[in-house]
């Protein structure tokens, strides 16, 4: 089925996918539809939330980071691990040990992201104290920004303009670091798929820093293996605030404003943001929304619980021996905080670019979904009878996709061929009166 | 195209169905985000005091490639001093309805903000009908072509 695209890294295995109707339902963008038993990502619809992979009872649904393989291609390699990395191992492991095992791993050099999240963080205090109004949401997890893009793009002016910290971490080591320098590869490890579509096809077909995305999910077991036996160096440079990014709240926390929101979950951010556009939050300066549940932490491509994850970060943060206040002093000479460009509206929802004819559409959609019965049962493999409607009027789906409606169709013709078989030839004819059915 | 919802009162579970479902709609013609935006706002602040105020009601969408038209009827208390209801801030909503974030008295003058023209019928103690209009093409001026002639254009907006 469908691999990887210009829009999303959550893919199928369709050996393992049963055509169940699981992930139809949780997709946030009914982004699925199972034809010939097996679950179809519509590409454009998908924004890498992940939702899918969680739920899936068959392991069908994967993202489909870089291998550890594209190493070789690279003469000087070097990590970026996401904070959330921290969180897979428990406290018998120090960071300084986990950057370390990364080092034996086979990487000549580790720049933490979570060191980046830093700088980030004073950029969006710096950006917040001279923008106007809030609510100002971040833009750090890749999947709340195509979220805004498809489903609430009046949103989208509401995005704090700055790049990930991934996004940072890796222009930093190429911009400042190790600047010109041939052969150089910057791997981040990443906790989502999100992020491995942010770097090899970021918006506006703009050039990511990002050579490869790892997914912790690939790293873990190796990794683990080195740790007990690795010589522990000093390479944590990243304090507390930055490590905090990686679950729900650090981030605002790092962030500092007062009156922010900090949310996780897909459902959850949908409320928020659905909130926002009905104007009814105010007061609030900063939104952190995190699609993962719990943050970074419960991303589909890490391995430890996330609530576990969450818990051993906090413990992290609190032995965290960097001085925060090493925090605000960026890279000599580094300013390259914004982001590539500004992520546009994707109208995949428009029923045709004509309004006229999507009028036209949209009402036969209604006049389809009031005869449907209303089960959302998935059986057509729509998410629901909504959903089917619009299969239906932008020519994807037949009326008979529906079980319900294939029955009555069947009664129908069953009425049709009875009343048929009644029928005489004049000559065999017996009734009185005047013939027919 | 017309949709129409019932609006049930106290139910702020179901509040913003209504608009969230006209929203839904746009989204599916294309219409400028912002555009859509102005139109959830208008419509989610009416839906949300008939909720509040007036015990449910209606709310109908008349969606058509130019404008579209969202009325919101209730027959419940009415407004007593309308000019009173358009100022920023001001708000007869109990205490208990503002600790969930509503009732801080922008309701109506919001509406005004993100519509082209919005009229208001009431009768107190008879009930409230609020006619938003919203120009998706053309420019307020188609929007105001669409008012209904009986319904008193409460003023353009700023």
């Amino acid at each position: 089925m469908n691999g990887p695209s210009v829009f999303h890294s959550v893919t199928l295995d369709p050996d393992k996918c049963r055509g169940c109707t699981t992930c139809l339902k949780h997709c946030p963008t009914e982004a699925i539809r199972v034809r010939k038993g097996k679950a179809r990502i519509l590409d454009e619809r998908c924004v890498d939330c992940g939702e899918c992979i969680r739920v899936c009872p068959s392991g069908a649904k994967r993202a489909v980071p870089d291998p550890l393989s594209l190493l070789k291609s690279f003469r000087y390699r070097v990590a970026i691990p996401a904070p959330s990395l921290y969180g897979q191992f428990d406290g018998r492991f120090s960071v300084d040990r986990i950057l370390s095992g990364l080092l034996a791993l086979g990487f000549d050099e580790v720049f933490e992201a979570a060191r980046a999240a830093e700088l980030v963080a004073e950029r969006t205090a710096e950006f917040l104290r001279g923008a106007g109004p809030g609510p100002w949401i971040s833009s750090s997890c890749p999947a709340v920004v195509k979220l805004i893009q498809i489903r609430f793009p009046s949103l989208l002016d509401r995005l704090v303009p700055l790049a990930s910290p991934m996004e940072t971490a890796a222009r930093i080591v190429k911009e400042v670091l190790h600047p010109g320098r041939p052969g150089l590869g910057v791997f981040f490890l990443s906790p989502c798929a999100g992020k491995v579509t942010a770097a090899r096809h970021p918006p506006e077909g703009r050039r990511s820093a990002v050579d490869g995305v790892l997914g912790i999910r690939d790293v873990y077991l190796p990794l683990r293996n080195l740790l007990s036996g690795v010589e522990e160096r000093p390479l944590a440079r990243a304090g507390y605030r930055g490590i905090a990014w990686a679950r729900v709240d650090g981030e605002s926390d790092s962030v500092g404003v007062p009156g922010s929101i900090s949310v996780d979950g897909i459902a959850d951010v949908i409320g928020v943001l659905e909130a926002l556009e009905n104007g009814k939050i105010r007061d609030v300066a900063f939104i952190e929304a995190m699609a993962c549940p719990a943050g970074c932490v419960g991303g589909p491509l890490t391995v430890e619980n996330p609530y576990i994850a969450k818990t051993r970060l906090r413990n992290r943060e609190a032995r965290a021996t960097v001085p925060a206040e090493r925090a605000g002093a960026g890279p000599e000479g580094f300013s390259n905080y914004g982001w590539s460009a500004p992520p546009a509206a994707r109208t995949v929802l428009r029923l045709d670019p004509d309004v006229a004819r999507a009028l036209v559409m949209a009402e036969e959609m209604e006049i389809l979904a009031e005869g449907l019965p209303g089960l959302d049962c998935g059986s057509c493999g729509a998410p629901t009878c909504r959903s089917l409607a619009e299969d239906i009027v932008r020519g994807t789906a037949v009326e008979t996709d529906c079980i319900f409606k294939l029955r009555e169709r069947v009664r129908d013709l069953a009425a049709e061929l009875f009343s048929l078989e009644r029928m005489q030839p004049p000559g065999l004819d017996t009734e009185e009166g005047p013939r027919g059915p | 195209m017309v949709l129409t919802f019932s609006v049930p009162g106290g139910d702020f579970n179901q509040a913003g169905r209504a608009s969230g479902e006209v929203k839904k709609v746009l989204a599916r013609l294309g219409v400028d985000p912002g555009l859509i935006k102005r139109a959830a706002v208008a419509m989610y602040e009416a839906e949300i005091n008939m909720v509040i105020h007036a015990g449910g009601g209606t709310a109908t969408a008349d969606i058509s490639p130019e404008r579209a038209v969202l009325v919101l009827e209730d027959s419940g208390p009415g407004i007593p001093d309308l000019d009173l209801a358009m100022q920023e801030g001001y708000s007869t909503a109990p205490e208990w309805i503002r600790e969930l974030g509503f009732g801080a008295g922008m309701g109506l003058p919001n509406m005004k903000r993100n519509s082209d023209e919005l009229s208001i019928e009431t009768a107190p103690g008879r009930g409230t009908r609020v006619t938003i209009v919203l120009a998706l093409s053309g420019g307020p001026a188609a929007a105001a072509a669409a008012l209904p002639a009986a319904a008193a254009p409460e003023g353009k907006a700023p």
